[in-house]
């Protein structure tokens, strides 16, 4: 017979449907004609359906289904009977004659249920018959269906401390014993069918009992847990019935209960019924139970199948117990007197003792439960989070050691394992940081580096990114130097190369996120004591330092920024008053500046060490230190002359040497002399004319600044513009020469305004004819046959015209001195 | 009615780690039609986050950004208003207001804005506007001793603009408003 099992099932179980409801029928004609006889007849007849065996659990919870509605109806009957006068006791007598024992035990138990109620009987009495008395069925599906219709009839008739059952003879205890009898047989019962299924999933043996189907083997696994798992729903339900008795107290759940469930769920070896028992289990009792039941729940785990998945059972449990203490803190207390933490930890350690091929992931699913659980539960015990940072440490470290150097070459899988391993071990590190808001805290924690220690060097980077974030999303403070130096030793990874290996894999955008990362951070150290500030910037300082060539250009210039701030600080202070050599002064902060930026043209990046020097010139300008900017801009000079040779940066450097010096007060008539004839050199020699041309024009105010009055000299400002005039002929000679038109005379209208903005400044070498020759220069150039059009030029020279206009209309001392210029 | 955002100098992360939250909350995508950005973003995080904003994105190029693609200056035109962008460390000496008229001029523009100093500042100048939007983060700057962050919005309207200042102090957004009309003489283009 090749015939198809699941056909085949599905028409078992219509047949089977068919039966129950053609004998559920006479039955319903029976109770309504009051024939007691009929009635148990069909009854029986129809609960005789529930004796087939060709049917899985799955289906076969469908037919009981249906016989449990018609039961209730039978139950209903037999009340009214009672009530008729019809003695219960003889009605229980009477369905012990129905012929087969399975309808005669669920008749038995339907009718047990209304003698309890009737209350002629003990409910101890009759909980103890029927629970014996099912005994009988040692089918394991059978059984299993029959014990839950018992356990489910009697769950309101228990004798609860409380409810009408209990009586002087009925306590409380009977009720458990009643309850727990129960769930031990269904547990042997679910264990035997569950074995049976193990054989049938097994193709061989399936094809064997000609079972074969269409479903693949894996769709057929897993139909089989999931009918597994509903058979252990039933079993879980006494586990519920027994949270539910009111009368079990702590002392009976201690000493009773709980040890006998958990007696259960050690004996049944099976691991996915244990791992769904011990869920079950801590699901349904009340926290406060566990607290105070730590020892003996704990102590079932390490006793479990080696395979059990327990990280996430105790994991759950942890969860609980967080919950729990932070539902009220009146329950603090007991944590603290039953040692919960303690318990807790010890556990961990011996169930991975016990179940030596868990996967590192687990291990590390459990410390960040336990470590969730504590900085819950015991924010203030740092010590205990920091305990459990030396547990995982050393599972860690055991772990990586049997894993050996061999496994050099992972796997798939384990790379997946891998992955999920590090998410888990980032989350454990954060779970900290998360808690306390605060890396602060966190550093106190004396293991965290050490963990961080262990991590490979990728873990390392995302956790120092971590670390960074939190410390900006919290606006943390990070006020002292010791601090500082702790925080880098964690974040060491972002810092420095920790192994030459792997560094040029990086992809060059994370490493750039991550370096601006740390450019960030810098800026979010700080202390407003000055001592304490400067301690701080020595610090970050050794630790940059060692960055190397590709990441100073990121750390240096929020460290310069930095250091200048602390300059303007004590700018405003006495220099030293006491005296005191060791303090800090803006001099002693320059030079480790002076230092720091050095750095940056050995790497080489002279461009921003350039820029930077001279941010540097000008705090110590602020601070009246002259031979320090000198210092800062000879520095500059240096970097110009022999670093920078794109014409581009030599353009932008150009223009940031002439207008800072511009803005220079600091400097002797030598030193500026010195400084602005070499800066004045440089503008001249930049390879394009028009470049040349603006920055030979800018130096003209090198030597007239308005808030200046030493620095006022028409004559060598004449002499700037009038090069700056040469140079914008030649360039337009060259454009002749070159391509036969003369250029655009956008430089000649650009001097023509530096004319007017020293004319109007008061400067006496720039004269009316000057500017009336210039004009006229222009004219001409533009009228030229050679000339080039240029709406742009045009339009710059005919609004510097307009403005020349509206200057002679404004009136007063203005309007007069225009007023001579033909426009 | 045209809302445009100018900013710059935010100098992110050499001097400043972020805009201040209170500003980031400020700006949400969909209000502002064009950016004007003088320069020193400086990375391309600070880029990236403007186009979030408005897609319609001017920028010249400060001395420290890392993109070095960004023009020196540039023009454009909103409505009845030509502007011209430029970051300003080329105009020397740096924020004198003489000589970014001289910038004014040359490009022909009715509102010019440059950076460079970290300073707000709004004139009406000839007929037209100079704004410095100052430093968005409140940036170290040799200029001033106290950098407030501060942005500017531009709402232009025909020949209208309004321009509102705000200003970080104090932990405070404090705003301002200048009007500004231009005159029909006063646009020779």
């Amino acid at each position: 017979m090749i015939a198809d099992g699941v056909e085949d099932e599905e028409k078992w179980l219509a047949a089977g449907i068919a039966g129950l409801q053609q004998n559920a029928f006479y039955m319903h004609r029976a109770l309504d004609s009051n024939n007691l006889r009929d009635a148990l007849k069909y009854s029986a007849q129809m609960l005789s359906e529930l004796r087939t065996s060709r049917l899985s659990p799955h289906k076969y919870y469908e037919l009981y289904m249906r016989a449990f509605d018609e039961l209730r109806k039978l139950e209903m009957f037999f009340k009214e009977e009672t009530r008729r006068g019809c003695s219960i006791v003889d009605l229980y007598e009477l369905v012990q004659h129905a012929g087969n024992i399975l309808p005669r035990l669920y008749l038995l138990c339907t009718v047990g249920s209304v003698y309890i109620k009737s209350k002629e009987a003990p409910a101890k009495d009759v909980l103890k018959d029927l629970v014996e008395m099912c005994r009988g069925i040692q089918h394991p599906v059978r059984g299993l269906f029959l014990r839950s219709y018992l356990a489910q009839v009697s769950r309101d008739k228990l004798p609860d401390i409380g409810s009408e059952y209990e009586g002087d003879a009925d306590t409380v205890v009977d009720a458990v014993e009643f309850v727990l009898q129960n769930f031990t047989e269904m547990n042997k019962l679910c264990y035997s069918a569950c074995q049976s299924f193990i054989l049938l999933a097994d193709p061989e043996l399936r094809l064997a009992v000609g079972l074969s189907g269409l479903q693949g083997p894996a769709r057929e696994k897993e139909k089989r847990e999931k009918e597994r798992s509903e058979l252990r729903d039933l079993v879980g339900k006494n586990l519920h019935v027994l949270s539910q008795i009111e009368g079990i107290d702590l002392d009976m759940h201690k000493e009773t209960v709980l040890p006998r469930v958990l007696e259960q769920v050690v004996n049944c070896k099976d691991e996915i019924a244990q791992y769904y028992l011990m869920d079950c289990i801590i699901q349904v009792f009340p926290d406060e139970y566990h607290l105070q039941t730590l020892d003996v729940l704990l102590g079932a785990f390490p006793q479990l199948q080696p395979t059990v998945d327990i990280k996430t059972v105790l994991s759950r449990l942890m969860e609980r117990l967080s919950n729990y203490a932070a539902s009220s803190a009146d329950v603090l207390p007991e944590f603290l007197q039953v040692e919960a933490f303690s318990k807790l930890n010890n556990a961990i350690g011996k169930v991975i003792e016990a179940q030596p091929d868990m996967p590192i992931l687990g291990v590390i699913t459990l410390y960040s439960s336990l470590l969730t659980f504590t900085l819950h539960v015991h924010p203030d015990r740092l010590d205990y989070a920091d305990q459990v940072l030396v547990s995982y440490c050393l599972k860690l470290y055991n772990a990586y050691s049997h894993k050996g150097a061999c496994v050099k070459k992972l796997s798939g899988k384990e790379k997946l394992e891998d992955k999920k391993a590090t998410k888990q071990i980032v989350a454990l590190l954060s779970a900290p940081l998360d808690k306390y808001n605060d890396i602060v805290t966190a550093l106190k924690l004396s293991n965290y580096p050490r963990v961080m220690e262990y991590l490979d060097s990728e873990t390392n980077k995302v956790m120092a990114t971590v670390i960074i974030q939190s410390i900006m999303k919290n606006k943390t403070r990070i006020s002292t130097a010791d601090r500082v130096e702790a925080l880098f030793e964690l974040i060491k990874g972002l810092i420095k190369d920790l192994d030459d290996a792997f560094h040029d894999e990086v992809d060059e955008d994370d490493f750039k996120e991550e370096q601006n990362s740390v450019a960030r951070l810098i800026q979010l150290l700080h202390s407003d004591d000055p001592e304490e500030m400067f301690k701080i910037i020595c610090t970050v300082r050794k630790h940059i330092l060692g960055g190397g060539p590709k990441r100073l250009p990121f750390t240096v210039p929020p460290l310069v920024f930095s250091s200048l701030k602390l300059v303007r600080q004590l700018q405003g202070q006495e220099e030293n008053p006491f005296g005191e050599e060791e303090s800090t002064t803006p001099k002693k902060i320059f030079q480790v500046l002076n230092q720091t930026v050095e750095t940056l043209s050995n790497i080489p990046a002279p461009e921003l060490a350039l820029q930077l020097f001279l941010q540097c010139a000008e705090a110590a300008n602020d601070c009246d230190l002259e031979p320090v900017a000198y210092e800062f801009f000879t520095q500059a000079y240096i970097l110009y002359e022999e670093e920078i040779s794109d014409s581009r940066a030599q353009v932008t450097a150009i223009h940031l040497i002439i207008g800072t010096l511009q803005r220079m007060h600091v400097f002797g008539v030598e030193n500026r002399d010195t400084l602005t004839h070499k800066a004045t050199g440089y503008s001249a020699k930049l390879l394009k004319k028009p470049d040349q041309c603006r920055a030979v024009y800018a130096c003209s105010h090198l030597f007239w600044v308005d808030d200046q009055d030493n620095i006022k000299d028409g004559e060598r400002v004449l002499l700037c513009l009038k090069r700056a005039l040469r140079i914008a002929n030649a360039a337009q000679q060259m454009s002749n020469a070159a391509r036969g038109s003369a250029g655009s005379v956008t430089l000649f209208v650009e001097i023509l305004n530096k004319y007017l903005y020293f004319f109007e400044k008061g400067n006496p070498q720039i004269t009316v004819a000057a500017i009336q020759s210039l004009i006229e220069l222009i004219t001409t150039e533009m009228h030229s046959d050679s000339s080039t059009p240029d709406p742009a030029a045009d339009a710059f020279f005919a609004s510097t015209l307009r403005y020349m206009e509206f200057q002679k209309q404004k009136g007063g001392a203005i309007g007069e001195k225009y007023e001579p210029i033909k426009v | 009615m045209v809302l445009v955002l100018a900013i710059g100098d935010l100098h992110i992360p050499h001097r400043a780690p972020d805009l201040p939250p209170k500003f980031k909350s400020m700006l949400v995508p969909g209000k502002i039609q064009h950016i004007i950005c003088t320069g020193n973003l400086c990375i391309k995080e600070v880029h990236d986050y403007f186009k979030t904003l408005c897609p319609d994105l001017h920028i010249t190029r400060g001395e420290y950004d890392e993109d070095s693609r960004y023009p020196e200056n540039k023009t454009l035109t909103i409505g009845q208003f030509k502007l011209g962008i430029c970051h300003g460390h080329q105009v020397i000496p740096w924020g004198d207001l003489d000589s970014l008229a001289m910038v004014q001029r040359q490009l022909d523009v009715d509102i010019l804005v440059t950076g460079h100093t970290h300073q707000f500042k709004a004139y009406k100048h000839e007929g037209g506007v100079v704004i410095n939007p100052g430093s968005a983060t409140g940036a170290y700057s040799s200029f001033t001793y106290d950098v407030n962050p501060s942005f500017v919005l531009m709402d232009i309207d025909g020949l209208r603009v309004v321009v509102y200042v705000y200003e970080f102090i104090d932990g405070e957004v404090k705003v301002d408003k200048i009007d500004f009309k231009k005159t029909a003489t006063a646009s020779a283009h």
